[in-house]
């Protein structure tokens, strides 16, 4: 009898799972529906606002910039957001950082410290992540939602800057970081101003150097988000709390983190601002938290947290921007503005779950 | 109903879309029926740091819509929603990148908004400045500035106090971080003579700037000289001296008008105040650059070529006629 090799085996595919084509793949990402709002949105004020210039390179440059600090908050706002809590006192944080900065440096003869440049930005730095840890300590240690630690937080920190602002200083506003005195330039400031300030000329649009910034930190949470098993984390710190940590995710670790580096975002954009201006005040980043929240809801990030993106939060800043100076150059009255933004934030809102769903039933 | 769903926001769309392509003018008022105004070709951008919810301002904002009808020109008017400079930057960059023939702004911050109305000069844009920055706007390449040189009218406003024997003034600051206020505290000190303190309060917030200043008349019952500068700090102030029962014993004056505050000066509760006619403030830039436009040539000015409309001191004598005009949101 000859011997036969048994046929080999047909290997089965499993038919519960298939495997969907590329179109459908790429339709269900989170970022697909705040890129179709960025789409929509630039083609109705090109429409709208045609005689007006809104296709051009001054206009990019003017909509890149407003949505550059923006857009570096709402990547950290995202990241958090992910991971199921809020930051509501980023704004407060922003001014805190700024003010911190100015107080350092301006002279002991008008209250302050007369430190030089650069270590008065790593100090506030350092005292800005701080407040960040408190954040996060008072989160993990109550286990009260962080809407409401943070709301707190919120007023504590913007109390703080306005209070010891008035009682070292005797006002509200501080100017003069480039200048020791008049016609004394500060050293260090020429290389801060290149680092944070500088506005680079592309065929006839000024773009600030917070674009490059911001696009950075953007790739580098995507990357971390999506390539890195503390990105893993992430999401499972969002979504589904309880069982991360039976799992071995280090739950409070990350949030710890998360509002730490929420907390050093808004000191960079702080710095950003501080050095663009030259000067800080008690109220500045008043309202942004939740701009920066908006910006992401807008990119796709769940409120419940667990599923989102950060480039979709990157595009939702975009979307804000956007519209905030498409107002503008359209020539809608300023008193409407508000209800503008939100109509256009709405409809964005709406059509991006409306996108999410229809791409998760292909 | 599900295929229809997509329905609702092209509708939405399209709405906003015909409302926005539909009135191009934005905030131009049309001329009255049978005006025989000669419509011109011209679009001016008007950034300011007031909001219209700001009494001060809507009157400004009034000038400003009056000059686009008289003019037959567009103006489209923006501020931002708070005291913000760098929201204020943003929005003079939105306006530049539009290609105006014009630009109208306000400096209160000439640090943080140098750059934003030194590339609307570089780029050709003709650039008036109106109601702060006098000292700052020929730096930047402005070619005039409409409003009143605030220490001098502060000066003013302190020695009229020094004439009335004010020994421990104070000056109330409602919006800190305004360079124009420093400068009418600075003058008022100087003219009464005496280094007085200035209190700082928030012109959004009515109620809390009543109790502040209650605290401060109530602690220290030296004070014999309140100035105020502007009416979200005069009509607080008032109502806190009526608390504390001092109305009228303590000499006060203000900055700018308000219906109250013409009131208030009729019936002798104050000495007087300083009226900027922010309506002219408002109303004069878009004449000027139209008529820049078209012949090439701009006022002078009288002092350093700001344009002055203030200060105009308004006294229990004529305190009644203004109050009409104050009604009207003209003065």
């Amino acid at each position: 009898m000859a011997t036969e090799t048994a046929p080999a085996p047909v290997v089965q595919e499993d038919e519960r799972v298939r495997r969907g084509g590329a179109l459908s793949r790429l339709l269900s990402r989170p970022e697909l529906g705040a890129l179709v709002g960025v789409v929509l949105v630039y083609v109705f004020f090109a429409i709208v606002a045609a005689d007006h210039n809104f296709v051009s390179f001054p206009t990019l440059a003017s909509i890149l910039n407003r949505a550059a600090p923006l857009g570096i908050l709402a990547v950290a706002v995202a990241l958090l957001m992910i991971a199921g809590e809020f930051d509501l006192s980023i704004g407060s944080i922003l001014g805190f950082a700024g003010m911190a900065i100015l107080i350092l440096v301006t002279s002991p003869d008008d209250g302050g410290y007369g430190l030089a440049l650069w270590p008065a930005v790593g100090i506030a730095i350092v005292l800005a992540s701080f407040t960040g840890v408190v954040n996060g300590v008072l989160v993990n240690l109550t286990k009260l939602p962080s809407f409401i630690i943070t709301l707190g937080t919120l007023f504590i920190f913007r109390g703080l800057t306005i209070a010891v602002t008035r009682a070292l200083t005797n006002r509200t506003q501080l100017s003069g970081l480039d200048e020791v005195s008049r016609d004394v330039p500060r050293p260090g400031f020429d290389l801060a101003h290149t680092l944070f300030g500088i506005k680079v000329e592309v065929l006839g649009g000024r773009f600030d150097i917070a674009i490059l910034w911001w696009i950075g930190l953007a790739a580098l949470a995507t990357w971390i988000l999506l390539r890195t098993r503390q990105g893993n984390w992430i999401f499972g710190t969002g979504g589904a709390v309880d069982a991360a940590r039976n799992v071995g995710v280090p739950v409070n670790r990350v949030k710890l983190t998360l509002f730490v580096t929420t907390a050093v975002a808004a000191s960079l954009v702080a710095l950003i601002q501080v050095v663009q201006t030259n000067s800080a005040d008690t109220l500045r980043g008043a309202g942004l938290e939740f701009e920066a929240i908006i910006a992401a809801v807008v990119g796709g990030c769940l409120l419940t947290g667990g599923y989102g993106s950060v480039v979709g939060a990157a595009l939702g800043a975009l979307i804000f921007a956007m519209t905030r100076q498409g107002i503008v150059i359209t020539g809608i009255d300023g008193d409407w503005y508000q209800v503008v933004l939100g109509t256009v934030l709405v409809v964005a809102v709406i059509f991006n779950n409306f996108v999410r769903k229809k791409a998760a039933a292909r | 109903m599900k295929r229809k769903a997509w329905v609702v926001p092209v509708l939405l769309f399209s709405l906003i879309a015909a409302a926005c392509t539909g009135d191009d003018d934005g905030d131009t008022t049309t001329p009255p029926d049978g005006g025989a105004v000669t419509q011109r070709d011209f679009r001016f951008e008007v950034v300011t740091h007031g909001q219209s919810s700001d009494p001060f301002w809507s009157v400004a904002a009034n000038g400003v819509n009056d000059a686009a009808a008289d003019m037959g020109v567009t103006v489209n008017y923006n501020a931002p929603g708070t005291f913000d400079m760098v929201e204020m930057a943003s929005l003079i960059e939105a306006a530049v990148a539009s290609e105006p023939d014009g630009l109208v702004v306000s400096l209160p911050d000439a640090d943080a908004l140098g750059p934003a109305v030194q590339a609307a000069v570089d780029a050709g844009i003709p650039v008036i400045t109106m109601n702060s920055g006098s000292d700052d706007f020929a730096d930047l390449g402005a070619l005039a500035h409409v409003g009143q040189t605030e220490f001098e009218a502060g000066l003013l406003a302190g020695q009229r106090f020094a004439d009335e024997g004010v020994q421990n003034p104070i000056c109330v600051n409602q919006e800190v971080g305004n360079s124009a206020l420093d400068d009418r505290c600075d003058g008022f000190f100087e003219g009464v003579g005496v280094e007085g303190e200035v209190i700082p309060v928030d012109l959004t917030d009515p109620t809390g700037t009543t109790e502040t200043m209650t605290g401060v008349i109530q602690a220290d019952e030296s004070i014999d000289g309140i100035l105020t500068l502007g009416p979200t700090g005069a009509t607080p102030t008032l109502a806190a001296l009526q608390e504390a029962g001092r109305l009228g014993d303590i000499a006060f004056a203000t900055f700018d008008l308000s219906p109250e505050v013409l009131e208030a000066i009729d019936a002798g509760d104050m000495l007087f105040a300083i009226d900027q006619a922010q309506y002219l403030q408002g109303y004069l830039p878009i004449v000027f650059l139209t008529k820049y436009l078209e012949t090439g040539a701009i006022p002078l000015g009288s002092v350093n070529r700001v344009v002055l409309t203030g200060p105009q001191i308004v006294t229990a004598d004529t305190a009644a006629d203004v109050i009409d005009f104050s009604a009207d949101g003209l003065r």
